[in-house]
């Protein structure tokens, strides 16, 4: 009894680390490949979660600086900023001649173009900024950097971006959902501030009002 | 006038500083900005219009840099994402 226990324990323990070894055998490797490029000084070999935070802080401070304040609030609130198509000139060659249409540009998801006044959506473009050098192991820029670097490219030159974008339907990256609830966000975010800016510009009117008396 | 790039893991990062109405400094400036293009940046120039409106222009030769503008912003050119 014995015998045959110890025999089928034998057999277990086999069987189990046979099926573990490929799982072990990774692990090791990738510990001792992390071990020999802290060792080379590759920087990219440890995820600091406090370099992203920083990095994404000194972006976000960059960004602030460069868009309007407007912009600004509209990012810090909702996450995403508006930029206006410049090729709807009731006497430019677009097809979209005269009609209003922007574009929503968030971190790292292609860019939005749709229609404001219907909320019809136009096109994805996907378009990425890979830095190749990956001074930290990624090429991928900070969120808000990503955010400015479209900012900028569809202010200075929409044509060149939208040229160097892959055009996509809208749907197939981001959510046509997501992209309306932004959609009614961003108009309750519009109301919000009007209404607010009515009201200090009220106060501040009943504030001058005595001193003018 | 500055010189910022975009860095991954970084944020902006400072690489170039000086004085166009200095030759010295002018030619430095230019050398480096055709450095920063050749590794495939695109260079962009925040501006603020006579109404107060923040805009940016996207520039590609240093001449296009207005001579009055504080910073020049490098990030790495667009690629077409996701396929």
């Amino acid at each position: 009894m014995i015998i045959a226990l110890s025999a089928t324990a034998i057999v277990v323990l086999a069987l189990l680390w046979e099926v573990s070894m490929p799982w072990i055998d990774r692990r090791l490797d990738a510990r001792r490949r992390k071990r020999e490029q802290r060792r080379a000084g590759d920087p990219g070999a440890a995820y600091d979660p406090g370099r992203e935070r920083r990095a994404e802080q000194r972006a976000r401070e960059l960004l602030k600086s460069c868009v309007n304040e407007e912009e600004w609030a509209l990012y810090r609130d909702l996450g995403f900023l508006r930029v206006w198509g410049g090729q709807s000139d009731p006497d430019g060659p677009s097809e979209l001649r005269g009609v209003d249409y922007a574009y929503l540009v968030y971190p790292h998801k292609p860019i939005v173009a749709y229609l404001p006044q219907t909320g019809r959506l136009l096109n994805e473009y996907c378009v990425e900024f890979p830095d190749e050098t990956r001074p930290y192991g990624s090429p991928r820029l900070p969120d808000s950097d990503d955010v400015l670097a479209k900012w900028m490219a569809l202010k200075g030159d929409e044509r060149r971006i939208i040229a160097e974008a892959n055009l996509h339907l809208p749907g197939r990256q981001v959510d046509p959902r997501q992209i309306q609830r932004d959609l009614w966000r961003l108009g309750r975010w519009e109301r919000e501030r009007l209404a607010r800016a009515l009201r200090t510009g009220a106060d501040s009117q009943r504030q001058a009002e005595p001193a003018d008396g | 006038m500055k010189f910022l790039r975009m860095r991954p893991g970084f944020g902006e990062q400072f690489i170039a500083e000086g004085d166009v109405e200095i030759p010295e400094d002018e030619r430095a400036l230019v050398e480096e900005f055709r450095r920063q293009l050749d590794q495939g940046m695109w260079a962009a120039v925040p501006v603020t219009r006579f109404d107060g409106r923040r805009e940016a222009e996207m520039v590609r030769v240093f001449d296009e840099i207005p001579r009055d503008t504080g910073r020049v912003i490098f990030f790495p050119r667009a690629a077409g994402g996701s396929e």
